[in-house]
């Protein structure tokens, strides 16, 4: 009897833990949201958005050029990752079930576990020595080697949910496998793709060590893709470490408009284009 | 005819896409070790085992750093592997369906937020926090061991540690979530038709089935760990010290190449942080296959009953 009530206890004791641990997480979430937030928005007007920083000891200023820096960065190496991404992904699904898909598919998870001040150091060889200067392209390319392996695997994974029916109904007709792949099979898999690449791009809006001794930051407007370019993350990371508090304001402004942007896309990937997408899980 | 050729066309044409992918990892590797060639001529081994830092004398060992990378991560797992379990049992074993699709989601925003947040959030948050209420407390009541010794200044190798844990719990609790639902059915109900409480149905199907795909998502979490740079060098003091207090400022691999290549000047000096570089490309590559090995052997398994 007493073995039985122990056994009870232990199982009401690891269930509770187990319990406790699940919502012991959603403790350091709040509090970066709450801090996020409550410090955040004090700072945020419309000067933030469209003024350049200011000067130390003056008040004021905004990180208007690193936004648009960011937004810059983020579109350089979405024209590059994207094509790459999806044509990689396109290959796997279609033609990867061989020795030469494997050697991909494990590539392309090499690259998605290598760090990215790592990938940073690999820019810098490829694009700034040569250049001798850093510049806003080889943030672009930095970047775009962290997107590529998430697009290439999530659009092998969508692609291959598309029913075999369907690929053979079209094949059947007589029409071409290369015009069945775009037409119909990407077509179909689109709000999946979609959903890979807004991940993608959620994942480096924030990414701030590749752009440390690439895109390096720049404190006035972006004048060409060959110059150095601010970025928010570089600019909220410059800001935190000075001692100024004026600073440490606009740090935390930026880290509001940052995290606001990383959610929004984390959400509609997940909420608006999954729900979308489920008629093709069912089938 | 015409179709033939446009598709053997689709086919090469994407088939080189994929390659470009190997092609860049390729020259990713031979570009860091050309680069790191210099340093690793000159110091050799001495490079990885001696501690003197000096740009100025171009004499450089990495062992604090590699010392500081390895003592942060393993202070973040001991953190986050049980937090991440207990999530992972909850989430795939007890929670109420309704619960399970917002927990998750939840958990897994932790690992949308940029670390750069993360480092400004250690800085004004959280190092504040520990140094009022954590510090006093262990100092009090742990004192008398080494690793709590000396002065806290917020900035140290144990709020580096705790920062890390929050960013890879995610990490270690998605993928033993999967691990978990890999499990099938029949082991589940095996145990509790033995007359096993929900507890022991835990611990003897589920844990006990998927112990490699748990270890595989512990060193995947490693594997991230390491690799982390902003947050780190925001909150660990950066000092080149190896210190037997956590409370102590410590530095990092990831940091160092952070704080320091922009103003390597020489070309030993650069050079030698390309080599800290590749150690850290080589650890993390050697970390993420074992895990991936791991992971993949349990989710694939699927003798012994019908898969979920």
């Amino acid at each position: 009897m007493n073995f039985y009530k122990k056994r009870k206890i232990v199982n009401r004791l690891m269930c509770s833990l187990a319990f406790l641990c699940a919502f012991l997480t959603l403790v350091p979430l709040l509090s970066i949201f709450g801090y996020v937030v409550s410090k955040g928005i004090t700072s945020i007007n419309l000067d933030f958005f469209i003024h350049l920083p200011k000067p130390v000891g003056e008040s004021g200023g905004g990180m208007g050029n690193a936004i648009v820096g960011t937004l810059i960065l983020i579109g350089l190496s979405c024209i590059w990752a994207i094509p790459v991404g999806i044509c990689g992904g396109v290959y796997l699904s279609e033609f990867g079930n061989n020795k030469l898909g494997t050697i991909v598919r494990f590539t392309a998870d090499v690259l998605n576990g290598v760090p990215s001040i790592v990938i940073g150091i690999f820019a810098y060889t490829l694009f700034v020595v040569p250049m001798k200067s850093f510049s806003a392209i080889s943030g672009g390319f930095a970047l775009g080697i962290i997107m590529i392996p998430t697009i290439m695997r999530t659009t092998e994974e969508m692609l291959i949910l598309v029913p075999r029916t369907i690929r053979e109904a079209a094949l059947a007709l007589g029409i071409s496998q290369f015009r069945t792949t775009i037409s119909i099979v990407l077509k179909t898999a689109l709000p999946g793709i979609m959903t890979g690449i807004l991940l993608a791009i959620a994942r480096i809006a924030g990414e701030t060590a590749p752009l440390l001794f690439t895109a390096l930051g720049n404190r006035f407007w972006q004048r060409g893709l060959t110059q150095p370019i601010a970025a928010l993350p570089l600019q909220i990371f410059a800001y935190a470490i000075s001692p100024f508090d004026d600073w440490h304001r606009q740090a935390w402004a930026g880290a509001l408009v940052l995290i606001v942007m990383v959610f929004l896309m984390s959400f509609i990937s997940r909420f608006v284009i999954a729900r979308r997408y489920k008629f093709l899980r069912s089938s | 005819m015409k179709i033939k050729f446009v598709d053997t066309g689709f086919k090469k044409a994407t088939t080189l896409i994929a390659l470009i992918v190997v092609a860049l990892t390729l020259l990713l590797v031979y570009n860091m070790a050309t680069n790191a060639i210099p340093s690793i001529q000159k110091l050799g081994a001495r490079f990885l085992f001696t501690s003197t830092w000096d740009p100025v004398k171009e004499d450089f060992g990495a062992l604090p750093f590699i010392y500081g990378t390895i003592v942060s991560s393993f202070l973040a797992l001991l953190i986050a592997v049980p937090v991440s379990l207990g999530i992972a049992v909850y989430l795939a074993e007890l929670a109420p369906q309704f619960i399970r699709q917002p927990l998750s989601f939840l958990v897994e925003l932790l690992a949308a937020i940029p670390s750069v947040v993360y480092g400004l959030w250690g800085i004004f948050g959280l190092a504040p926090f520990l140094r009022s209420t954590i510090q006093p407390f262990l100092s009090r009541y742990l004192g008398f061991l080494p690793i709590f010794k000396g002065e806290f200044y917020g900035v140290s190798m144990f709020t580096a540690g705790i920062i890390l844990s929050f960013m890879i719990i995610p990490t270690i609790s998605s993928v033993s979530r999967e691990v978990f639902l890999a499990v099938p059915f029949t082991q589940r109900e095996a145990a509790l038709a033995l007359g096993a409480t929900s507890w022991e149905k835990i611990r003897l199907a589920v844990l006990g089935y998927s112990r490699s795909g748990v270890l595989g998502a512990i060193i995947l979490g490693l594997g991230r760990a390491l690799g982390e740079t902003m947050a780190v060098t925001m909150v660990i003091g950066n000092r080149p010290e190896i210190s037997a207090s956590l409370f102590a400022p410590s530095y990092t691999m990831a940091s160092v190449i952070a704080n320091e290549f922009t103003e390597a000047t020489s070309n030993m000096y650069l050079s030698a942080l390309i080599e800290i570089g590749l150690v850290l490309f080589f650890v993390t590559l050697l970390v993420n296959i074992t895990a991936r090995v791991l992971v993949w052997k349990v989710t694939n398994k699927v003798e012994g009953g019908i898969r979920e």
